[in-house]
């Protein structure tokens, strides 16, 4: 062994005993991880269950019996209240009793009678406006497949069929366990990063290591590479969570997943150096890693979509490497994507992390000058 | 003896303002950072989505066939990308470039002309991005009406009229997401700001031998207590102050509400958040799980399970009775209230007394933990 | 030390306790064993004894910051622990790392006190004006307290425990990494307070210091092993303190030849001479020691810190096998440390004003001086922690901030703060010194053990090092540092707050390794043991103002006052002539 690499695993066993050695720190790489697997993939979901429907019937016809009687089958509505008067139906909603009413007018059952019914009238609760515009789409569903007797001519059959591919049902947890994949291992790996350095340099311990032949680069590596054992290690969790709790199917190379890892760690770890080579103390470096991962998670594509983001943002995530990282996983794990198709996203970054890197050690020797 | 001590408790929390002042990375922290995020929220994060890119694969070159691709091309709600190979295209929406795609078999213009007969056309989404695969299933949807009933006028044939929905939004009536979210991302902002900014202070006390000899002092647990928080809840609410002069003055989200409700909500809120970040430092006696547990247990649960982005109503039912215990859920509901309805007591109260709670048991539980003496 | 011409006899009981004793939670042996001690008015009560005594477990239970597990305090008849509130202002307590708020100034920190104390008014102002004037520290009112230097934190320190004039004030190793001038000072400080009728509380493992006090109470493994006058004590080893002269070859060689002579409990080097403490059994034997035949024992009046040795049994180490395992290096007299003109500025401030020296193969160099004279500044640019503004600083040949990590592999460093791990057990420490000095396989096993065994860290090998008593942790700062087996050695205060027994220990590794040919520079605090350098320079306000052997630099010292000063006194001397 070269007596760089000695000093290297030297740094690295030493690096990672401090982390492991404290009960109250393995339980906190590993607790977190447990309890966001379990909770977040089953918290996480656009669809929209359990709400209440106010319906003010004005008419009491069978059409209105039969579409209420629909709606109640659907999981968006698991209970139907009856109003009697408008003022009670904004009752409801102010009070976020309901999330919609339903308002059938006195002349429903008759127009509908006519071949020309007259619309159903919904007031939805704006303030949880995502939700209700969920909400209202279900609605409009059923009343789309709501048969009409007086019909002149049989309904004509949709050509459209629709498949969605690699989650044929949009089961949301499809999409978060891969994500937190990626989440997860972001903040630890930062955390550890940043903070050790700055951990050293409040404990006087960095200038033992500088008078050592430790060299600021293989103290940085020595830095960057605990981080990747935690980052693999909190991701085989998940992996094994997703995989066999939410039986969500590995599809692509597992290899490949843990090789693109290397890359996304060597980005956080540039990034995480980057921070404590500015941070005098724990607590900068700690707030440091906070400005970076919140706006990171928010602009990865994990709580929006990247698409539905300005084209200046756009161009700003893609320094992000959370970004491009749950692309990664996301091909891997639901997709099968071999490695042509997110080569771009792995080059991504490499770029961010010798980049990082580089400034992190440029700021890092002119502080020691 | 009441003033003394009054007058022990503003030395320290003055003593404690200065060190705050002096640090510029709290300031950077509880004045530069949320407003970074206030732009990220009103930008970045967008529920609605916009034009989706959509790819169509023409197996059939009929003028029909092309006539039902521009429905497409035309729509604003597409970006379309043409392709003649399925399998090309299947590569495309593997790696992103395309959110969907619509596959016009060769026999398209020949099933159209066969009376009785229908096309098929297939959509194939990305399931991977469940939320973006709704939208583009919907406007597909929408557009294969419109291409519909074109066809079946041009044709002279008549739609049969069905059923329709009327919606109506009350509170926010176009359904700007950004109404609801700018209200809901200043709760993530406090919670951020009251427990990381605490997270640390009390172990940094113990770490550099300052709480030595401020226990030799006389300082009592009740003063150790106000003098980390009254500090912070001054920060806080300033920071407070300045989400909320940005959301009602930049980003013209309309405020229906009280100011004064408003400040009564946040304030129990701050207090709650400053609790669990006292806790966590109280509890943790290094700064490095001190840095992890604040991320875990304030950030990503008032993220994640606070409503503010996932609806509690969806969730199962023990995650639904998890997110009771957690304050930032109550701040959602009220700051959406607030700011979109106004003072609806009803509502309110629930969240008030929610929060009222979490301050009380968090503080509480600080304030039976921390030592007066060094065991 | 001043005189203190305090009535001891006039003096009240202010603090007393009763059977006291503490065993922490978790812990198989008590700190303190059942105590009975009493603290009077107008007098310093020292407290001495080695790390892990029971010193500072003392301090916080008079503070009331520890529950005693039985036993009682009466502090003016009251309990520190039920009658808090009343105490409050009647003790001052200054803990051994006093927290001031490094980010404040002293002023805020000062107020922060007196407010914290209930001081307003007239009272505060005059107590302002007159700690201020005390400690001289008026014209850096608005510096922050991070940026004085040691001694001006200890005032300060000394200066918040003092508002609120308390009956009882316990300070706890205040002179700890603090030059013998401002040590001096505080002790005068103190000294002023007593004819006010306080009764002081002075944990010190000075020596010196404590055979000032007007009692002590020395303690070890939480035990009282005497408590009384410190002349008293004196009294056990008159007839038995030796001073070698007139041998030939050095004073190091001489204190190793006696120290092995097994009638020799303790050994140290005073100039030309070497202080000898002889068994109460045995007879030292100076013809025994090939030491030329002028060599002779003249009796000298004993120290309380003979007496302190005595007590604890003897220095047990008397000859350092790190010697047998330190490659030897050639005796070639190279110039290994040399600086030219070196110079650090701080913006207008000069921390290093041209500084010059050389250090051959083999020698002890001592860097000395007050604090914030720039003997850090000094010692970090040597080391390449620091980039100097003019000047060069080469190490083996080389500039160490430019060099590869190969010259830095030829040296090992003791920082003055203990800087090893913390959270990491004392073996773990070793093992990744051992591996960043790029050790291998057998080797390290081997050179940990070696290193366990040399420094008695066997018993300590699973422990965090945080929970290690400070001579420990230096122990183990020092086998961190020669684990590697360095050519050149670079020690920051090594000995700064360490007990009397412990540090000979060190002294004996140290002059082990130099006889192999290992070139040590070292600085101190501890004039005493400035004499083992073979030559040393003192830096006052950034310049050299003394150089040469520690004879010649008493020399330029002394007056017709002091026609023999001590390193101390020379010390004094030579830097008040500079700062006059």
């Amino acid at each position: 062994m070269s007596p760089g690499l000695i000093r290297a695993k030297a740094l690295i066993k030493k690096e990672m005993k401090a982390v492991l050695r404290d009960p109250q720190s393995r339980r906190m790489l590993i607790g977190p991880v447990i309890l966001q697997l379990v909770l977040f993939p089953a918290a996480a979901t656009r669809e929209v269950k359990n709400n209440t429907l106010a319906v003010f019937d004005e008419d009491g016809g069978a059409v209105s019996a039969e579409i209420l009687q629909r709606l109640t089958q659907t999981p968006a509505f698991s209970r139907v209240v009856r109003v009697g008067s408008d003022a009670e139906a904004r009752e409801l909603i102010d009070r976020q009793d309901a999330i919609a009413v339903l308002r059938f007018g006195p002349r429903f059952s008759a127009s509908v009678a006519e071949g020309n019914p007259e619309p159903v009238q919904a007031l939805l609760d704006g303030r949880r406006s995502s939700a209700a515009q969920v909400a209202a789409s279900y609605v409009g569903e059923v009343l789309a497949g709501i048969p009409l007797r007086q019909r002149s001519s049989p309904p004509e059959t949709s050509g459209l069929a629709i498949r969605h591919w690699f989650n044929p049902n949009l089961e949301y947890f499809r999409f978060i366990v891969p994500s937190l994949v990626a989440i997860i291992t972001t903040s630890s790996a930062l955390i550890v990063t940043a903070m050790s350095v700055s951990r050293e340099r409040e404990q006087g311990t960095l200038e033992q290591l500088l008078v050592s032949p430790l060299t600021p680069s293989l103290i940085f590596f020595g830095k960057a590479v605990p981080a990747l054992f935690i980052a693999a290690a909190q991701a085989t969790i998940i992996l094994c969570g997703g995989v066999f709790i939410y039986a969500i199917p590995f599809q692509g190379s597992l290899a490949l997943l843990y090789l693109c890892m290397i890359a996304y760690v060597a980005a956080l770890a540039g990034v995480g150096l980057l921070i404590s080579s500015f941070s005098a103390t724990q607590q900068q470096a700690f707030l440091g890693t906070f400005c970076f991962v919140m706006p990171a998670i928010l602009i990865s594509g994990y709580i929006s979509p990247v698409d539905n983001m300005p084209r200046w943002l756009q161009i700003v995530a893609q320094a992000n490497p959370l970004l491009h990282f749950i692309v990664i996983v996301k091909g891997l794990f639901l997709k099968a994507a071999p490695f042509p198709e997110f080569a771009s996203h792995v080059g991504a970054l490499l770029i961010i992390a010798c980049l990082s890197t580089a400034v992190a050690l440029a700021v890092f020797r002119r502080r020691l000058a | 003896m009441m003033p003394q001590r009054l007058r022990r408790i503003v030395t320290l929390c003055r003593k404690e303002s200065v060190q705050i002042i002096r640090d510029p990375s709290t300031l950077l922290i509880a004045l530069v950072f949320p407003a970074v995020l206030m732009f990220i929220f009103a930008y970045g994060i967008n529920f609605d989505a916009g034009a989706v890119r959509l790819g169509i694969v023409l197996e059939d070159e009929s003028p029909a066939a092309r006539r039902f691709a521009e429905t497409y091309a035309q729509s604003p709600y597409f970006h379309v990308t043409f392709g003649h190979d399925e399998h090309a295209m299947a590569d495309l929406l593997r790696a992103e470039q395309v959110r969907g795609f619509i596959v016009v078999r060769g026999d398209f213009a020949r099933r159209l002309e066969r009376p009785g007969d229908t096309p098929t056309v297939q959509l194939v989404t990305d399931g991977a991005e469940p939320n973006t695969a709704s939208f583009v299933a919907g406007y597909v949807r929408g557009a294969y009406a419109i291409w519909r009933r074109e066809e079946a006028i041009a044709s002279g044939r008549v739609m049969p009229a069905g059923l329709t929905l009327e919606e109506r939004y009350w509170f926010n009536p176009s359904t700007v997401s950004r109404n609801f979210l700018l209200p809901g991302s200043v709760t993530i902002i406090m919670t951020v700001i009251g427990a990381l900014l605490t997270s640390m202070v009390v172990a940094r006390e113990w770490e550099r031998g300052t709480m030595e000899a401020l226990l030799a002092a006389g300082v009592t647990r009740l003063e150790l207590l106000l003098f980390k928080l009254v500090p912070y809840f001054c920060l806080g609410m300033l920071s407070f102050s300045l989400c909320v002069g940005l959301t009602v003055g930049v980003f013209d989200v309309p405020f229906r509400g009280s100011y004064l409700t408003l400040y009564l909500v946040a304030s129990t809120f701050l207090l709650s958040a400053l609790g669990l970040g006292l806790l966590i430092s109280t509890a943790t006696r290094n700064q490095f799980n001190a840095a992890q547990a604040a991320l875990n247990a304030a950030f990503l649960p008032a993220m994640m399970l606070s409503g503010f982005v996932f609806e509690i109503a969806s969730m199962p039912a023990p995650v639904r009775a998890f997110t009771r215990i957690i304050p930032a859920r109550y701040f959602v509901t009220a700051m959406q209230t607030l700011f979109q309805a106004g003072d609806v007591w009803s509502v309110l109260g629930r969240s008030l007394a929610g929060l009222a709670f979490a301050a009380a048991f968090f503080l509480g539980m600080t304030f039976l933990i921390t030592r007066r003496r060094l065991e | 030390m001043s005189a203190l011409a305090a009535p001891t006899d006039a003096s009240s009981v202010i603090a007393s306790t009763h059977g006291l004793s503490k065993t922490f939670p978790k812990a198989d042996k008590p700190a303190l064993a059942p105590l009975d001690i009493q603290v009077r008015g107008g007098g310093v009560t020292g407290l001495v004894g080695p790390d892990g005594a029971g010193k500072t477990t003392l301090m916080r239970l008079f503070a009331g910051l520890l529950a005693p597990t039985s036993g009682s305090i009466r502090i003016l008849g009251k309990d520190p622990l039920r009658d808090a509130d009343t105490l409050r202002g009647s003790i001052g307590y200054m803990p051994q790392k006093f927290g001031l708020y490094e980010d404040l100034t002293v002023r805020e920190n000062l107020d922060l006190y007196a407010d914290l104390k209930g001081l307003r008014g007239d009272a505060r102002r005059d107590a302002f004006e007159s700690l201020l004037t005390f400690t001289d520290l008026k014209r850096f009112t608005d510096r922050a307290a991070g940026k004085l230097s040691g001694g001006m934190k200890q005032k300060l320190g000394l200066a918040c425990t003092l508002l609120g004039t308390p009956k009882l004030l316990l300070l706890d190793e205040p002179g700890v990494g603090v030059d013998p001038i401002s040590r001096r000072e505080l002790w005068r400080m103190v000294g002023e307070l007593l004819s006010q009728g306080i009764a002081v509380v002075w944990s010190t493992a000075y020596l010196d210091e404590a055979e000032a006090c007007d009692s002590v109470v020395l303690l070890n493994a939480g035990k009282v092993l005497f408590a009384g006058a410190p002349r008293e004590l004196n009294a056990n080893t008159r007839g038995r303190v030796f001073c070698l002269k007139d041998f030939d070859g050095s004073a190091r060689g001489a204190l190793k030849q006696a120290r092995r002579d097994p009638a020799s409990m303790d050994g140290v080097v005073q100039g030309h001479a070497v202080r000898l403490l002889e068994r109460k059994d045995a007879r030292l034997d100076v013809t025994r020691y090939g030491l030329g035949t002028q060599a002779r024992l003249e009796p000298a009046a004993p120290r309380f810190e003979d007496s302190f040795i005595d007590l604890l049994g003897g220095v047990p180490v008397v000859d350092s096998r790190l010697a047998k395992v330190i490659p030897e290096r050639p005796r070639d007299d190279a110039v290994v440390i040399a600086t030219t003109g070196l110079t650090k500025k701080f913006g207008d401030f000069v921390a290093a004003d041209h500084i010059d020296i050389e250090v051959r193969r083999g020698e002890v160099f001592g860097l000395l001086g007050p604090n914030g004279a720039g003997k850090s500044t000094t010692f970090k640019m040597l080391c390449g922690l620091l980039a100097p503004t003019s000047g060069e600083a080469r190490v083996a040949g080389v500039d160490l901030r430019r060099s590869r990590s190969e010259a830095r592999q030829r040296l090992g460093y003791m920082a003055q703060k203990f800087s090893l791990y913390g959270d990491l057990s004392v073996h773990d420490n070793l093992e990744f010194f051992a591996g960043a000095y790029g050790m291998t396989g057998k080797a390290v096993t081997q050179a940990i053990e070696r290193m366990l065994e040399i420094f008695e860290l066997r018993g300590v090998r699973h422990t965090a090092t945080q929970e290690l008593p400070l001579g420990f942790k230096q122990r183990l700062s020092l086998a961190a540092a020669l684990l590697h087996g360095p050519e050149i050695l670079f020690l920051d205060e090594p000995t700064s707050g360490v007990d009397p027994v412990t540090r000979r220990e060190f002294w004996t590794h140290i002059n082990g390794v130099v006889e192999r040919g290992v070139t040590v520079l070292v600085t101190t605090h501890f004039m005493d043991e400035a004499e083992y350098c073979d030559r040393l320079t003192l830096i006052s306000r950034g310049r050299q103002i003394a150089s040469g052997t520690p004879d010649e630099v008493k020399e330029r010292a002394a007056t017709a006052d002091i026609p023999d000063p001590t390193m101390e006194d020379a010390f004094i001397a030579l830097v008040a002539g500079d700062t006059a």
